[in-house]
């Protein structure tokens, strides 16, 4: 841990996201002790940790959901504070949560862009506020391509019609089509079985591929092993360590994500 | 398990083909259900159609101009009331003050009128207002006081009905003739066909808000609200502002339907059918928008109530018993929930 204010850079590069000394009290309970992060820039970087380590509450720091107590944020080398997830947002941070956060009524286009619509130039869209779906659809359409979704054919199907991995991938998307500094995804094999998880992790690795560094929480082992650059061990409301899939084993990072060995 | 991602039909547009695989099309097998999804007020317009035609064999007087013309003046009314109901389902809420604010409204736009001989115009507007600010309570009472919307507008039914009553003293306020306030119930002719000022007021009202649900952003995150609160919430939506939105809004529409409804009638006064307030869920439910939110079209409600009346006016005119129409409506409103479930199925 260096001592200066700046975080600590990786081959020169500046990390995009870092945290330095967070501390989050839940009532009594201190969640966060002092933790630090960093995310560099065109990586995967995997967030794991037993439950009641505090990746939870460091990923809601990061992105918006809670404001931390003490300790510092970092968004391209400059100080930043998020006073809810919109402004996160605002600041190029998109997060997937784990509930996806989509109106299953509603069809992939539109919720790809709920809370962001597009609305039609001139005095129609002006005056009338009228949406242009058109647009909304055909910008949806491209996201999806570009990201290589084929399932997603018809962007004007309801969410509800399609399948946990489909939903997922939607969830992604968005976040792809409007995060331009960071995505973080939360659990997002959690619920699927071992296709859609497979398909979601093709997902991921596309995203990475395009140039966008990506925090992806999960506690399965197998996919963050090989998805991730670097993994980040959440123990006791602290970093415990930073390892790579190829410095270390499944079994030694477990290991020390329960405490039974030192990192 | 079949390969889930790689392979994929639509499902959502009309006529979808079943799917590739088996298990896909046990689940997409019905392109019924897959339309009716699609298309919400499809089944009122059905039911209306097949209705309004039986009627028509039973008594064909049922056809006559004159007896259109009267069902569709007697739609303005509820037909108002139901499409501010409309918004307020949509959100997954429900308003059970609707009569109870019309009425108040009613009695002041014709208090001030007639007993203040306040300029019309501004009388109205007082009575728009009024409708504004019972809206408001109860999109306040909703949101920042977190009471549950039946809950909430049960109350505000008892309060408003009581400052109705309070403020209209017995009385029976009648309009000069020629006063704006009459105005919706004039009569345009088109041809042997007459409707009201208030019917084309509410045709126009459906069509704005209609608009509105469908074309702006405000409706979009009405539906998304409806549909999940949670997932609206996390994409930055606030279901605070716009659930004030929305009741403020059917306060408004509550406020015409009363402008119309002095003109239906010829007066003001507290003695209204005090089944309003349900036969209003009444329309909007037949008119298949789900009571469980984010679900359904105004033109849906619109039916919906048209259904209604259709039943009441072709029972009449078949010379059935009055307690037929009640039955008629009570399985009506259980066939249409039932039906919003069954399309609710449609779901991996």
């Amino acid at each position: 841990m260096t001592d200066s204010a700046r975080p600590p850079t990786q081959n020169g590069a500046e990390p995009v996201l870092a945290a330095e000394g967070l501390v989050k009290y839940y009532g009594r309970v201190e969640a966060l002790r002092g933790a630090d992060f960093e995310l560099y820039p065109g990586e995967i970087l995997a967030v794991i940790g037993d439950n009641g380590a505090g990746k939870s509450t460091l990923i809601r720091c990061l992105c918006g959901a809670d404001i931390p107590d003490e300790g510092q944020l970092y968004l391209d080398g400059q100080p930043v504070h998020f006073r809810n997830v919109q402004q996160a947002k605002d600041a190029g941070i998109e997060t997937v949560f784990q509930t996806l956060a989509v109106a299953p009524a509603l069809d992939i286009a539109t919720n790809l862009y709920l809370g962001r619509e597009i609305r039609k130039r001139g005095p129609l869209g002006q005056v009338f506020r009228m949406l242009d779906t058109a647009t909304m659809r055909r910008l949806a359409q491209d996201q999806v391509t570009r990201l290589g979704i084929e399932t997603l054919q018809d962007i004007t199907q309801a969410v509800e019609t399609l399948s946990g991995g489909q939903r997922q991938a939607v969830a992604v998307a968005r976040a792809a089509a409007f995060g331009s500094k960071v995505v973080i995804l939360d659990e997002p094999t959690a619920a699927l079985g071992v296709r859609e998880s497979r398909s979601v992790a093709d997902l991921i690795k596309q995203l990475r591929d395009s140039g966008l560094p990506i925090v992806l929480i999960s506690h399965d082992m197998p996919s963050v092993f090989e998805l991730a650059d670097r993994i980040h061990i959440q123990r006791l409301g602290r970093r415990a360590a930073v390892i790579t899939p190829a410095t270390h084993t499944m079994e030694e990072a477990v290991a020390i994500m329960t405490g039974a060995t030192a990192a | 398990m079949t390969d889930d991602i790689a392979t994929t039909t639509p499902g959502g547009a009309p006529g979808a083909p079943s799917g590739a695989a088996p298990a896909a099309s046990r689940r997409r097998a019905n392109p019924f259900q897959a339309l009716l999804h699609a298309h919400p007020s499809l089944g009122p317009l059905i039911v209306l159609i097949v209705s309004a035609v039986i009627f028509g064999i039973i008594n064909t007087r049922f056809f006559n101009p004159a007896n259109l013309s009267i069902m569709l003046q007697e739609v303005a009314v509820i037909g108002l009331l139901a499409l501010g109901q409309t918004i307020i389902i949509l959100t997954a809420g429900i308003d059970l003050s609707v009569g109870a604010v019309m009425i108040l409204a009613q009695m002041v736009m014709a208090g001030l009128a007639v007993t203040n001989h306040l300029p019309v115009v501004p009388a109205l507007l007082i009575g728009f207002v009024v409708g504004l600010i019972c809206g408001g309570i109860n999109g306040v009472l909703v949101t920042r006081f977190h009471v549950p919307p039946f809950i909430a507008t049960l109350g505000t039914l008892g309060v408003f009905t009581a400052a109705g009553l309070k403020y209209a003293n017995g009385q029976t306020l009648t309009p000069k003739p020629g006063n704006l306030l009459l105005w919706t119930g004039n009569i345009i002719s088109l041809g042997s066909f007459k409707i009201t000022v208030g019917v084309l007021i509410m045709l126009a009202l459906y069509l704005v808000i209609g608009y509105m649900l469908g074309r702006t952003a405000w409706g979009k995150h009405v539906y998304a609200v409806g549909d999940d609160a949670e997932a609206s919430r996390l994409v930055g939506i606030s279901s605070t502002q716009l659930l004030i939105s929305v009741y403020l809004l059917a306060g408004l529409i509550y406020a015409v339907a009363a402008w119309v409804q002095i003109g239906r009638v010829g007066d003001a006064s507290t003695d209204i059918s005090s089944t309003l307030n349900l036969d209003s869920i009444t329309a909007v439910v037949i008119g298949g928008v789900s009571l469980f939110g984010g679900r359904g079209v105004v033109l849906g409600t619109l039916f919906g109530a048209l259904i209604v009346q259709v039943f009441q006016t072709g029972l009449a005119l078949a010379g059935v018993e009055e307690l037929y129409q009640q039955l008629a409506e009570g399985l009506l409103v259980i066939a249409a929930v039932t039906v919003d479930q069954w399309i609710r199925r449609v779901r991996r």
